[in-house]
């Protein structure tokens, strides 16, 4: 059955690439994502989007013209994401761009849009650079930035009374700004805490075994992980049955979200302090009340994260059109300065010292229940607080 | 003959050769004289192709040296032999499969004259005309416009030749130069090289199994077997030879214990 | 020394699934003489069979039973491709296979992902062997333990099959001699396919085997090959016991790299490789190969002309052609021409070197990328204005190919081309793990051209000049002097030796020719996208063009720009689709197994036949 559907929907793309003329009078997204490469991810948040597109066209669309996103794989390559971006841009008439998971090709896209005058809207990828350091003034970022929810580890890492830690992140521009992220708030709070060693395996190349041992030797009082996906199960598998999280406090960044809890199913860590996304523990509000039609619309799944994340990217596309009243891209920028969106996370808003959402993020300990992971205890950060300072942040961002 | 007034074109002295422990060639001194057809014979393992790789300097001597009109040229690679004016044919051709019969002596032209590394013009009318020329010499400038790899093998044999004469060489090497062919065609090939010897004064020195065709055009003859060369004389000298007759006639020894000739 | 042995054991562990897959490889390709990069990919079908059957035969015999019956499976599967792919294509150009080969991955990759879809598989855990032996004080988990006890028994079957039995000395009797073998009466394609099965089983095992360390996911294909590949070319191409040593050597290096150079693990893997390879070519127990093995076989090149005034014609007017396209197409027409006409350079870079001087590379993308690199770090760091930056991309790539090529061209066949690759790595790796020059994953981004070229049209003039220019050249080169000296290096290295030629300084000059070339397409790319990243200089970069100039032609001039032409269109219209993967991937078996001659071979091949062309003069 999930075979045919696919093959339905494969055809209905198929179709869709066919006769793009049919769909003439709607107002074009376009979406470029890594639907092969990281497949695991990018299903979820394409069918948040679908879920948010089809609420928003029952409702009547946006300017009275429903709202169309046109998905395209970019084969997890950076250059193909460029030239389907132009195309998608001046061939197919999309009024704007949003999309990635991987902070790579959202920057190559960030860079694209500031030099040809695109409005891209980052919706999942990680690099604080995309609105810091290499933001530009046609880029906004809708996911809590990495550096918000290291800071909310940090946080909770100072109340305790470790001193050594030890850190592992993938080897490269996401792992490391966690990485210095946690290390500046920590330190900022709490002065006296050393960090005995720092691993870096490569991004999905783990050595797990290596990688334990190396930490074990350093005998840390406490572990901050940044490791995501594959290389997490390894990671989490190795430590386990090494000992390496007995007695041990460990900070997770990103491990209580469910796209890598639940492959972890009944091996998930417990005791963990991570950020999230607890759905299954909403009973009320807007939160709960996505989590519903989320479940209505695709039975046989569960949100992950990445669900929300496209929900809102939708969300806030047509907040953003609606308060433009035009699909010019003046108006379009216009608009997403300081503009509010309602979301299942409440109201959240695109920053216009920055262009970054204040989406806040869910903190809580991990547990097993049922025999999968989940998280407790959670509860829902403002992301404001945790931010550098403005004048930080004028500091990064390069002149406009 | 060999000393005579003018000076050698080749001199080899004391040419020694081993292999794992075994002399494949083993104090060998000889000289090629100007304008001299010289035969190099001797049973299967004798040392010849040894030797004449070591001439070329495809093999490294272990001891002894190779004077070309004079000047060492005792292991220098081979393309550094050739431009001291030694032209060579190989037992089994080597030829540029991919080009047309003049292209391959074009090819050597354009090495002679140190235009490997030019990048302005078509190659195929590079020393066109030369190429054509030295065609004729051999006979074979009908077939100049055709692929080398349709080439009938004698045919390939009389390319070769024209091959080595492109850079105007005072020494040609031939090994086996009529290996694999009909004896016409062998008679031909070697006839037309005595012409070249000839008309040209050039010195040729080559190795051969077919005693005809050795006797019929050599000059002069040097028989090698196990590594030593055992004469070195005119037709009539090795023909009575005692030694060469018993290595060619009664040797019951000779194929056992060589090294396999390299 | 507690822990030095805890590391040790660890390596030894990880060292089991790299010695399965790669002694599968080495052994094909021992044989058969065919470099599967498929490889990787039984490898993951051996992980994803292995999670599935566990899901069903539970306790400790069910789990050995599953890894023993995933290897069958995928030794099976591997019978399939062999027989169907493979078999039809043994008489065509050496490496043609290679491109089939790659076709495979693609097909295998959306297979894996309609089956068992996109989600990572967590492969569970060895039932009774879960926890941890306490040695000197260090915890080793038990699974790790048996993988070390089996390893040797593999290797010691391994052994015994290839020694003492009857298919054993056939086997290396092929990989010494494959025409022997044949001569024997031996049926050489029952042979191959045989030992097709046992590689493939070999990969199978070896991706069920680490279920419990790892787990099943789609990358794992392409993340284990170039692993292997490092172990099978530092052990010896066909060498058992030297893909036994050498992935002991890897696994045990990269967890003290782990422990000691966290950062640079992946650098060390190919500076390793790099050395081995510099100091003994062939590998540690590998033979050195006969001369002219993997030089051109099949027919003969067909002796070459400038084009003619027909010829020209149709290139003026396909040059006039694509200069009125900004009148008539749309911005995103000139984007795509772009991306075309720099792939087309790069492609015919490779061609020069591959098809001209026989010397095929697998590591083209590190002057592609190494070009891009060079101008972005400029751009980036000094400032530098786009058109002085952009000029120095050919010079650092062609810098780059100077040194590489230096080390390159004393190997030759296959052991050239691991060498080119193990330089690739090497770049890329360094680019990959130097986040502080490079920005690692996160690329140089905001390399824009100067004003003058920063319209999408003007820009498409310059690639059209510059790009177009640059094939030009390169095609002229070919048949000028030197494309001819080159060319008789091929032919006959023996013979342009004994006739002056330096053949080494000849391919030397064309390795740098052809990376500098590279490199401009490169420095085009670079400002055509305004940023570049790791992945203009991973392996699959330097397949694609390694894959259209077979699907071009090898033996033609214009094969790799008609390929690469032809590729990128049917990509831009393929990636629309859902398992774009799959048709791209059977599109590439079926031509591979229809026109082994490549496009332009073919069509050549065709119109001689029905008398369009007449059949070149110099063929009579």
């Amino acid at each position: 059955m999930k075979q045919f559907r696919k093959l339905v929907a494969a055809a209905t793309m198929l179709a869709a690439a066919a006769a793009p003329s049919f769909a003439a009078d709607t107002i074009k997204i376009g979406e470029i994502n890594h639907y092969k490469r990281l497949a695991a991810f990018a299903e979820p948040y394409k069918k948040g989007i679908e879920l948010a597109v089809e609420e928003i066209n029952g409702a009547g669309g946006v300017l009275g013209k429903p709202l169309e996103f046109i998905f395209r794989d970019d084969n997890g390559k950076p250059g193909d994401a460029v030239k389907i971006a132009e195309e998608l841009m001046t061939r197919d008439g999309a009024v704007m761009l949003t999309g990635t998971i991987l902070s790579n090709i959202g920057l190559a896209i960030s860079s694209l849009a500031g030099e040809k005058g695109y409005i891209y809207l980052a919706a999942e990828p990680l690099a604080d650079a995309l609105v810091w350091q290499s933001g530009n003034p046609y880029t906004f970022r809708l996911r809590t930035s990495t550096y918000v929810q290291a800071a909310m580890l940090a946080e909770e890492a100072a109340k305790t009374d470790a001193i050594r830690y030890a850190t592992i992140a993938p080897n490269y521009a996401y792992g490391t700004a966690a990485v210095e992220a946690f290390k500046e708030n920590l330190k900022k709070l709490k002065p006296e805490v050393e960090f005995v060693t720092e691993q870096w395996p490569a991004l999905f190349k783990i050595d797990a075994g290596a990688e334990v041992q190396a930490l074990e030797a350093a005998k840390p009082d406490a572990i901050y992980n940044v490791t995501f996906g594959t290389d997490l199960q390894k990671f989490v598998r190795e430590g386990t049955t090494r000992g390496l999280f007995d007695g041990r406090k460990v900070y997770g960044l990103l491990t209580g979200e469910p796209e890598y809890l639940d492959p972890l199913a009944d091996e998930a860590p417990e005791g963990w302090f991570v950020t999230g996304y607890p759905w299954y523990g909403f009973t009320e509000g807007p939160a709960k009340e996505f989590v519903d039609a989320y479940i209505a619309a695709y039975p046989d799944e569960t949100p992950k994260i990445g669900s929300l994340v496209g929900y809102m990217t939708a969300k806030s596309i047509a907040a953003a059109l609606d308060k433009a009243g035009s699909t010019e891209t003046d108006a379009i920028l216009a608009a997403f300065e300081d503009l509010t969106v309602d979301t299942p996370m409440g109201e959240i808003v695109y920053r216009g010292l920055d262009n970054q959402s204040t989406m806040g993020a869910y903190v809580g300990t991990t547990a097993l229940k049922d025999g999968k992971g989940v998280m407790v205890d959670w509860e829902y950060k403002n992301p404001v607080s945790y931010m550098p300072s403005d004048d930080e942040i004028k500091a990064m961002r390069p002149a406009e | 003959m060999t000393s005579g007034t003018t000076a050698p074109v080749l001199r080899v002295e004391n040419l020694v050769r081993t292999f794992g422990g075994v002399k494949a060639v083993n104090g060998v001194s000889f000289e090629v004289m100007p304008g001299e057809l010289k035969a190099l014979i001797g049973p299967n393992g004798a040392g010849k192709s040894t030797c004449f790789n070591m001439l070329m300097g495809q093999l490294k001597p272990t001891a002894g040296k190779v004077f070309l009109k004079g000047e060492e040229i005792t292991g220098k690679p081979p393309r550094a032999v050739w431009r001291r004016g030694v032209g060579r044919t190989f037992q089994i051709t080597g030829t540029y499969q991919s080009m047309t019969v003049a292209e391959n002596v074009q090819m050597a032209l354009m090495s002679h004259h140190k235009r490997l590394f030019s990048i302005l013009p078509h190659a195929y009318k590079v020393y066109r005309e030369e190429a054509i020329e030295l065609l004729d010499v051999v006979g074979m400038a009908d077939q100049a416009d055709r692929a080398c790899a349709i080439l009938a093998y004698g045919d390939l044999k009389r390319l070769e030749l024209a091959i080595a004469l492109s850079n105007n060489p005072h020494l040609l090497l031939m090994d086996e130069p009529t290996a694999g062919m009909a004896p016409k065609e062998r008679i031909n090939l070697m006839q037309l090289t005595a012409d070249i010897v000839r008309d040209r004064g050039v010195s040729v020195l080559f190795t051969e199994h077919d005693m005809d065709v050795v006797f019929a055009h050599s000059h002069h003859i040097m028989v090698l077997n196990r590594g030593e060369l055992i004469a070195d004389g005119n037709v009539e000298e090795v023909r009575n030879n005692p030694k060469v007759q018993e290595v060619y006639l009664g040797g019951g020894t000779l194929y056992k214990q060589e090294p396999a000739d390299a | 020394m507690g822990l030095l042995v805890a590391q040790l054991l660890t390596g030894l562990a990880n060292a089991a699934a790299l010695f399965l897959v790669a002694s599968g490889l080495s052994l094909i390709f021992g044989v058969t003489r065919i470099v599967n990069f498929a490889h990787g990919s039984f490898y993951m079908l051996g992980a994803y069979f292995g999670v599935s059957l566990m899901d069903h035969l539970t306790g400790g015999f069910g789990f050995w039973t599953s890894i023993v019956l995933a290897g069958l499976i995928v030794g099976l599967i591997g019978v399939v491709v062999e027989i169907l792919v493979l078999r039809p294509i043994y008489r065509a150009p050496e490496l043609f296979q290679l491109v089939a080969t790659f076709g495979v991955i693609l097909v295998i990759q959306d297979l894996t992902l309609m089956i068992w879809g996109a989600e990572d598989q967590m492969g569970p855990r060895a039932p009774g062997l879960k926890s941890v032996v306490r040695i000197m004080g260090e915890p080793v988990p038990q699974y790790d333990l048996a993988l070390i006890a089996i390893t040797p028994f593999i290797l010691f079957a391994l052994w015994w099959l290839i020694s003492r039995t009857r298919v054993g000395i056939l086997v290396r009797a092929a990989t010494q001699d494959r025409e022997m073998v044949g001569a024997l009466g031996v049926n050489q394609s029952w042979l191959f396919t045989g030992v097709f099965f046992l590689g493939s089983t070999l990969a199978g095992l070896g991706g069920a085997i680490q279920l419990p360390k790892g787990g099943a996911d789609l990358l794992m294909d392409l993340n284990i090959i170039s692993a292997v590949f490092v172990v099978v070319v530092i052990g010896g191409m066909g060498s058992i016991l030297g893909a036994f040593v050498a992935s002991v050597l890897i696994s045990v290096l990269n967890v003290f790299g782990v422990a000691y150079i966290p950062q640079s693990t992946l650098v060390l893997m190919y500076v390793v490789m790099a050395v081995v390879l510099l100091v003994r070519p062939y590998g540690l127990f590998g033979r050195e190969e006969k001369a002219g093995e993997h030089g051109q076989v099949g027919e003969p090149d067909r002796p070459i002309r400038p084009a003619g005034t027909l010829g020209k014609s149709l290139v003026a007017l396909l040059i006039a052609v694509l200069a009125l396209v900004p009148l008539y197409g749309g911005n995103f027409t000139q984007v795509l021409i772009t991306d075309i006409l720099i792939f087309c350079l790069f492609a015919a870079s490779l061609q020069f070197m591959l098809s001209v001087g026989g010397l095929v590379s697998f590591g083209h993308a590190a002057y592609f990328g190494g070009g891009a690199y060079a101008a972005a770090l400029l751009v980036t760091y000094a400032d530098t204005p786009m058109e002085l930056a952009f000029l120095f991309a050919p010079l650092a790539a062609g810098l780059l190919a100077i040194v590489f090529g230096w080390f390159c061209i004393r190997l030759s066949g296959v052991y050239f081309a691991m060498l080119t690759l193990a330089f690739s790595q090497l770049v890329w790796s360094l680019v990959f793990q130097w986040y502080d020059v490079t920005g690692g994953d996160d690329g140089l981004v905001n390399i824009w051209p100067a004003a003058w070229l920063s319209g999408t049209t003007a820009y498409y003039y310059f690639t059209l000049i510059v790009g177009i220019g640059g094939i030009i050249l390169l095609r002229h080169i070919t048949h000028a002097p030197f494309g001819y000296a080159l060319r008789a290096t091929r032919d006959s290295a023996r013979q342009a030796e004994a006739t002056g030629i330096n053949v080494k300084l000849v391919q030397w000059t064309a390795f740098a020719t052809a990376g500098a070339m590279a490199g401009l397409a490169g420095g085009l790319f670079v400002f055509s996208k305004g940023s570049v990243f790791p992945n203009e200089l991973e392996i699959s970069k330097s397949f694609d063009a390694l894959i259209v100039v077979f699907l071009g032609g090898v033996k033609t001039l214009s094969g790799g720009v008609v390929g690469a032409a032809f590729m990128e269109s049917v990509k831009d219209w393929l990636t629309r689709l859902e398992y774009w993967r799959l048709i791209l991937g059977l599109l590439i078996i079926f031509v591979v197994i229809i026109a082994p001659e490549g496009i332009v071979g073919t069509l050549r091949k065709a119109a001689e036949r029905v008398g369009l062309r007449r059949t070149e003069e110099f063929m009579r």
